[in-house]
């Protein structure tokens, strides 16, 4: 094992882990809690980093955060206003908005497909004197999502975050209940839109580059993430079940470290992400059937003489 | 008080599928007035609660709510001030949060003190934990359980804790106890009773229990085809049985009562 997990890959893989994390987050909000599979997670991710990079070529690496998640709530918003006041399905809004937001992102990267930063400041660059240069990036994204984390957690405890919360369990319920669907759900949608595009945007100053296909694909990789967190730790407290999306992430994280290091090409790593959400999301069926072939074996055993056909 | 005037509904309207629902309908229910609703189905008693708590809009004629108009306000508006039960004990309460968070939404939604991003404290919690302590269900020692591995008689239960924590000015009961068992009924229905008188709430509540329509509340309404055909309260209801009550039907509807039709339970 320690072969496989260098230090510096086990460091990278959580920094990544971590920013990554917060897709999840969005996901967990949108997909397990309200119940809408958000595909415009993808171009929401770009936008994020596209938003940033440029404001931090503007020279403000801090306020990059801020516009990234304010043009992710944008994104959230023109999202679930297709859904809940023009009636499109959210499977069907969410296709729309990825595919008007590729448009959006090269013209916010100046109609270019690349955007470097290598030249300016980052949130990243601008504690690495601080916190030592080995640290900084794994600090840097601990202390971001933990910040997000401990937000969400509260937000979901209050009568906003109730609210959203029932809307995705109980649609008759919360009519009959003095909440406006439409609105819990724009809230929600809105929130999970500014999480997706910070990540794109710690993502982009990591890298010190924004690409126009960065996104591409996130959707399957940050529900990996959230299902292996949930397979993991269950649906218990909003608390737990937060924690749980994290470790997910960074799990995924080791697993392509791992698979790199096995010598996987490059070019294959997005299958191997298909498999790994593939094997993810079966688990809890197939851990199911596992125990009720067993039942069945052992049963048909018990009863001597059975030979199993009817 | 709520008062509906000459209020109809029709469904598939030019079709021949029409179906008048109500049929110009009018009603007052003052405050304190327990009312129980009697009809064989299709008499639209399900419409006028749907009408009344705003899941569609009528088609002519006005609901009123003390004295305001909310004939048009959305059914979410609504049900700050009117509180409903249906029949499906799932529909109440969202199953994968626990009885606290289940309680704490009922409570801060319709709480006047509170913001969108308010919390319960540890006072409401106490609270919470001696109301559902009265239910005799010993709900209060689950608060964090999720609401979905509560049977249906304590679902049904705790949704008429969270209908009446915050007191409604309208309580809408669309036969909340036929799909329990006889003695989860029974002691539903009897925290029903409890609720009501001591919140002084004015109540509504549909039943096909012929015994139950005549035991409960201060007041009877019998519908059939659209219509309130039959409205008694006071001493002409105290003295009435279940057969007395049938024959009442027979002479609002002018015509018999037969068992396959109608589909009340003259038994307990």
């Amino acid at each position: 094992m320690s072969s496989l997990l260098s230090f510096p890959v086990v460091v990278s893989a959580l920094e990544l882990g971590f920013i990554y994390a917060l897709v999840a987050l969005a996901l967990f909000l949108s997909y397990s809690i309200l119940n809408i599979a958000d595909l415009s997670t993808d171009g929401c991710f770009t936008l994020g980093c596209a938003v940033g990079a440029q404001v931090a070529i503007m020279g403000h690496p801090v306020l990059a955060l801020f516009a990234a998640m304010a043009a992710g709530v944008c994104s959230g918003f023109i999202m679930a206003s297709l859904q809940t006041k023009l009636g499109v399905e959210p499977i069907l809004a969410g296709i729309i908005v990825n595919t008007g937001l590729y448009t959006v992102n090269l013209a916010v990267m100046g109609f270019s497909s690349n955007l470097s930063i290598f030249k300016n400041e980052t949130i990243y660059s601008l504690f690495k004197d601080w916190l030592g240069s080995d640290w900084y990036r794994l600090v840097v994204s601990i202390i971001i999502v933990v910040i997000v984390c401990a937000l969400l957690a509260w937000f979901l405890g209050t009568r906003m975050g109730l609210s959203i919360r029932a809307t995705g369990d109980n649609e008759d319920m919360v009519k009959a209940s003095s909440i406006n669907p439409g609105f819990t759900v724009t809230v929600g949608l809105c929130i999970s839109g500014s999480m997706t595009a910070l990540s794109g945007c710690l993502i982009g100053h990591y890298q010190k580059t924004c690409d126009i296909n960065l996104g591409t694909g996130m959707v399957t990789i940050a529900l990996a993430s959230l299902i292996i967190g949930e397979t993991l730790v269950g649906k218990h407290s909003v608390f737990r079940r937060i924690v749980g999306v994290i470790l997910g992430s960074c799990l995924y994280r080791f697993a392509i470290a791992i698979a790199l290091r096995l010598h996987v090409p490059a070019e294959c790593l997005k299958l191997v992400s298909a498999v790994i959400v593939a094997i993810a999301i079966a688990s809890p069926y197939l851990k199911q059937q596992i125990a009720f072939q067993k039942r069945k074996l052992s049963s048909a055993s018990s009863a001597k003489g059975g030979d199993g056909t009817c | 008080m709520l008062r509906l005037t000459n209020v109809r509904k029709v469904f598939n309207a030019g079709t021949v599928n029409e179906k008048v629902a109500l049929d110009g309908v009018s009603l007052t229910v003052n405050d304190g007035e327990f009312a129980t609703i009697i009809g064989s189905n299709g008499a639209g008693k399900s419409t006028l609660f749907n009408c009344i708590g705003g899941s569609f809009y009528v088609d002519e004629g006005s609901v009123f709510l003390d004295d305001r108009n909310i004939t048009y306000i959305p059914e979410y508006k609504r049900a700050v001030e009117i509180g409903r039960l249906f029949q499906d004990p799932m529909k109440g309460t969202a199953p994968h949060m626990s009885i606290e968070e289940n309680l704490a939404l009922a409570y801060l939604r319709a709480s006047k003190k509170t913001s969108v991003f308010s919390r319960i404290t540890a006072r409401e919690r106490e609270m919470f934990r001696e109301r559902l302590a009265l239910l005799n269900m010993g709900l209060e020692d689950r608060l964090k359980q999720p609401v979905g591995l509560l049977s249906g008689g304590q679902r049904q239960a705790l949704t008429l804790l969270m209908a009446t924590l915050v007191p409604p000015k309208i309580l809408l009961l669309d036969e909340h106890t036929a799909a329990l068992d006889p003695a989860t009924a029974d002691k539903v229905i009897e925290l029903t009773k409890k609720i009501v008188e001591e919140n002084h709430l004015a109540c509504l509540m549909i039943t096909h229990n012929m015994h139950s329509a005549l035991e409960m509340g201060n007041r009877t309404l019998m519908m059939d085809s659209g219509r309130i055909v039959l409205d008694i309260s006071g001493e002409e209801r105290d003295g009435l049985t279940v057969d007395g009550l049938l024959e009442k039907f027979s002479a609002g509807v002018g015509k018999e009562l037969d068992n396959d039709r109608i589909l009340f339970s003259k038994v307990e």
